[in-house]
């Protein structure tokens, strides 16, 4: 709630920042009052991460000013910023995994001696932790921690260097329900000792719910900057993309036909040798999306690994269209139709440095319209064939021959949608698929999902987003730890509360103990 | 046990030049920058070392002068590698042969000359302990400086301020920029240094190991110490180790090839790669998937703050 009439804690005016063909930022204006929470909501690649990147000093403007708490300033670097009292929490955080969670909130502490008083740091975290509520072992190495938990790490590291303005950047991608509310509590503490937040998000609801006034930016430039009260949902989005946008996904019903995917008694490792699948079974029937819930980093990544054939299994078998595929080469999955859509675009999904027709040529290359003699590849049938699908999938991009480093989130994802969903998959496997996209690019996965869901495929979506799960799916499916927590026919028959619990272990069976005779108990199939 | 005493002693002796280049690479590596020049450190540290001490009879005046020149050659390392974003393989390969090179060209007049250069100062009391004073405590002072050094640098890396600097950059160097450090001062900073622990390896060679110059004397040792970064898992204790296991085999061979068996020359001179290839062979399928334990996330991978990588 804005405070009496004083000095605002950040000025910016007039912001202009350019990289290589893309103006990022346009004369962009923006202001923070001492006790609110300012969001900045835009799509994909509207220029907001550059916005905050160059209030932190990462990002240099090339022309504006900045003034916080009414004091020119010219950042040099980041430790400018940190002087004047700026706290960042990056997208993609800023944490080296490596080190504990106290040598993180240490790394960059200004002091005289070479030494580190180790105990008073930690002291220092656990009194910030005790009085916003933000639970994190001090001494875990950070590697080993969730990605909500790192969120915490972040959030404590601004906070122990009294950042009177804290910026996140879309903080709440990749946290469970519970961990965003308890991150909002949070928010709310920080503002209410007077500080300033900005906060970035994609999920219109929580923006609605956490700010004080709200400023969109649209291609690098600001549409608007208003209080919560005068906009709507529908509003924010109209502003965001330029045009009415529906929220609903339209789902038909549909009939499930055959099992095409049949996975049993599944045991998977992890990067680091420990089993992180245990004997996880299930079907995803034609013409059938089924929901995996589950919170991120259980499981569920090294699963679908598994299930696509790029990940080695320890135990069980997996059939598609009734074909055992378990040790088989990764290309025999292709050509039976399994189609995959990784959580980690820029590493499992498309290669970075590569060009887009390069990308799009990756899981096919090998096919006979692609090449020349069987061995020589085509690039033209290959440009011709990128073309055709970026223009139907309405791919934003520089140019074909860019590296798809160049695209922004949302444009990535299409691209690998792109790529995945041409020639009718028989199964469909997406994880995360809408994570970091805006409104308007979350709406198009959607409802490419489903559509190939109508096409019949059968489509496994693995989600943390209980509301993404519980709208698209046919059935739901929750893991944790590796296991099968339980599986629910009926969608309607589940609250967002109670799949919440069974992503923190508890078994469907548990909280319903009179619904003993389950239809279907996959761990038991003989 | 008599008889290995001389042999440990000597593994000690001609483990330490590895030792000083290891503990420098280390460093050097911890903050993301890999050096492959090291062989050419050495022999430049070497020739150095050794013109400096005939010049002026002082042979710390030497180790002096090597550490800067190994450091001044870093330098263009540092800067193709941190401010340009060049290959780092290139480049080390580059400081590698230059210093081959340029060593066995300035060293010409030096050929056949000697200095006094270190003695062996044996430490009072500790010398007498039983096997280990003759094996440890029976040496000249680059010895003793050695083992203190690596004692050092473990402590420093692992608990001061700027140990905990030197780990973040050379695994995210965004996270230290961000957190409002330099990172490349950072890389700039222990590329010299590490450089210049490279080139006092190298002095040893010529000032306590043999007290004489000659043309690529390091003989390999440089490459050695590439690999032993790895094998330590670049931590400086395990250093020590893996300096003395390859001095020892070094030590091994000559003393094989003194004792006069038919046993052919070539292959004993093979020994250390050998023998560096079997452990590189046994510690990467120990940790499996080729994963590192310890090997810096961002080794070799420039970084420059508004790039996009
Ligand atoms: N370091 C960089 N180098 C080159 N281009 C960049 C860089 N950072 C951002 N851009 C480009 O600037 C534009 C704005 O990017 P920015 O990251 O600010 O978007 P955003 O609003 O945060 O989007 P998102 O919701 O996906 O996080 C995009 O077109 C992006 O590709
Ligand atoms: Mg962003």
């Amino acid at each position: 709630m804005s405070t009496v009439q004083q000095e605002p804690l950040v000025t910016m005016r007039g912001i202009e920042k350019v990289f290589v063909g893309v103006r990022a930022n346009a004369e962009v204006d923006f202001d923070l009052d001492r006790g609110e929470v300012h969001t900045l909501l835009g799509e994909n690649g509207a220029g907001k991460s550059t916005l905050m990147n160059i209030l932190s000093g990462l990002y240099t403007p090339d022309s504006g000013s900045i003034a916080v708490k009414g004091l020119p300033q010219a950042f040099r670097s980041p430790r400018d910023a940190i002087r004047a009292g700026i706290g960042m929490v990056h997208q993609h955080f800023m944490l080296v995994p490596t080190l504990s969670v106290w040598e993180n909130v240490a790394l960059g502490l200004e002091g005289n001696s070479i030494l580190m008083d180790k105990d008073l740091i930690v002291k220092r975290i656990r009194d910030i932790q005790d009085r916003y509520g933000i639970h994190v072992d001090p001494m875990t190495p950070v590697w080993q921690i969730s990605i909500g938990e790192q969120q915490r790490v972040a959030i404590i590291k601004a906070l122990y260097r009294n950042a009177e303005i804290l910026i996140l950047d879309e903080p709440t991608s990749v946290l469970t329900p519970q961990e965003a509310r308890a991150l909002f509590e949070t928010i709310r503490q920080i503002t209410a000792e007077r500080h300033g937040v900005v906060f970035i998000s994609h999920k219109l609801d929580e923006v609605m719910d956490i700010s004080d006034r709200i400023t969109v930016l649209r291609k690098g430039r600001k549409v608007a900057t208003l209080p919560v009260a005068e906009v709507t949902k529908e509003s924010l989005a109209e502003m965001m993309v330029g045009r009415k946008v529906v929220f609903q996904v339209g789902k038909t019903l549909q009939n499930p036909g055959r099992v095409a995917l049949e996975a049993r008694d599944l045991v998977v490792r992890g990067d680091r040798g420990r089993t992180r699948v245990d004997h996880f079974s299930l079907d995803v029937r034609q013409k059938e999306l089924l929901g995996l819930a589950g919170v991120s980093g259980n499981g569920q990544e090294e699963l679908c690994d598994a299930l696509a054939g790029i990940r080695k299994i320890e135990a069980g078998s997996i059939k598609v269209d009734g074909y055992e595929l378990a040790g088989r080469p990764i290309r025999e999955f292709q050509k039976r139709g399994v189609s995959y859509i990784p959580a980690d675009r820029m590493g499992t999904g498309l290669v970075r440095g590569m060009n887009l027709r390069e990308n799009i040529a990756l899981r096919k290359y090998w096919r006979k319209e692609f090449t020349r003699f069987r061995f020589f590849i085509h690039w033209e049938n290959i440009a011709g064939r990128t073309g055709q699908l970026v223009e139907r999938f309405g791919v934003v991009h520089p140019g074909l021959g860019y590296p798809a480093r160049m695209l922004s989130g949302g444009n990535l994802q299409k691209l690998m949608l792109a790529r995945e969903l041409t020639d009718d998959p028989k199964v469909v496997i997406a994880v995360q698929p809408t994570w970091g996209l805006d409104v308007s690019a979350t709406l198009f996965v959607r409802e490419t999902l489903l559509e190939q869901r109508d096409k019949g495929a059968g489509v496994l979506l693995v989600s943390d987003d209980l509301e993404e799960i519980l709208s698209l799916s046919d059935r739901i499916a929750v893991i944790h730890n590796g296991r099968l927590m339980g599986l629910v026919e009926d969608p309607d028959s589940v609250t967002e509360e109670q799949l919440g619990l069974m992503m923190a272990g508890t078994c469907l069976e548990e909280f319903r103990p009179h619904s003993a005779e389950a239809p279907f108990a996959p761990g038991k199939v003989v | 046990m008599e008889v290995l005493i001389p042999i440990l002693a000597a593994a000690v002796r001609s483990g330490t030049p590895i030792l000083y280049a290891t503990l420098g690479e280390i460093l050097t590596e911890r903050s993301g920058v890999q050096n492959l020049g090291l062989e050419g450190l050495m022999l430049m540290g070497a020739f150095m070392g050794f013109s400096v001490t005939h010049a002026t009879g002082n042979p710390w005046l030497g180790v002096v002068a090597a550490f800067v020149k190994g450091a001044a050659i870093s330098l263009v390392h540092a800067f193709l590698s941190v401010s340009i974003g060049a290959n780092q393989v290139v480049s080390g390969l580059a400081v590698a042969m230059f210093g081959t090179g340029a060593s066995a060209l300035l060293g010409r007049k030096m050929v056949g000359l000697t200095v006094t250069g270190f003695g062996k100062i044996p430490v009072p009391v500790l010398s007498g302990i039983p096997v280990i004073g003759p094996v440890f405590f029976d040496h000249d002072p680059l010895v003793y400086i050695s083992y203190g050094l690596a004692f050092f640098l473990y402590w420093f890396i692992f608990h001061t301020r700027p140990g905990l600097n030197l780990r973040a950059v050379g695994e995210s160097p965004i996270v230290v920029d961000a957190m409002g450090l330099s990172a490349a001062r950072l890389r700039y900073v222990y590329t010299l240094v590490g450089g210049g622990l490279a080139a006092v390896g190298g002095s040893y060679l010529s000032l306590a190991y043999t007290k004489m110059w000659s043309e690529g004397m390091s003989a390999g040792r440089g490459w050695i110490a590439v690999a032993l970064v790895i094998f330590a898992l670049w931590n400086p204790v395990r250093a020590i180790l893996g300096s003395y296991l390859f001095g020892g085999v070094g030590a091994m061979q000559l003393r094989i090839q003194a004792a006069g068996t038919s046993f052919p020359a070539p292959i004993l001179m093979m020994m250390p790669y050998i023998f560096t290839i079997l452990v590189l062979l046994v510690i990467s399928v120990k940790k499996g998937k080729g994963i590192l334990l310890g090997s810096p996330g961002a080794l070799g991978v420039p970084y420059s703050r508004e790039e996009r990588t």
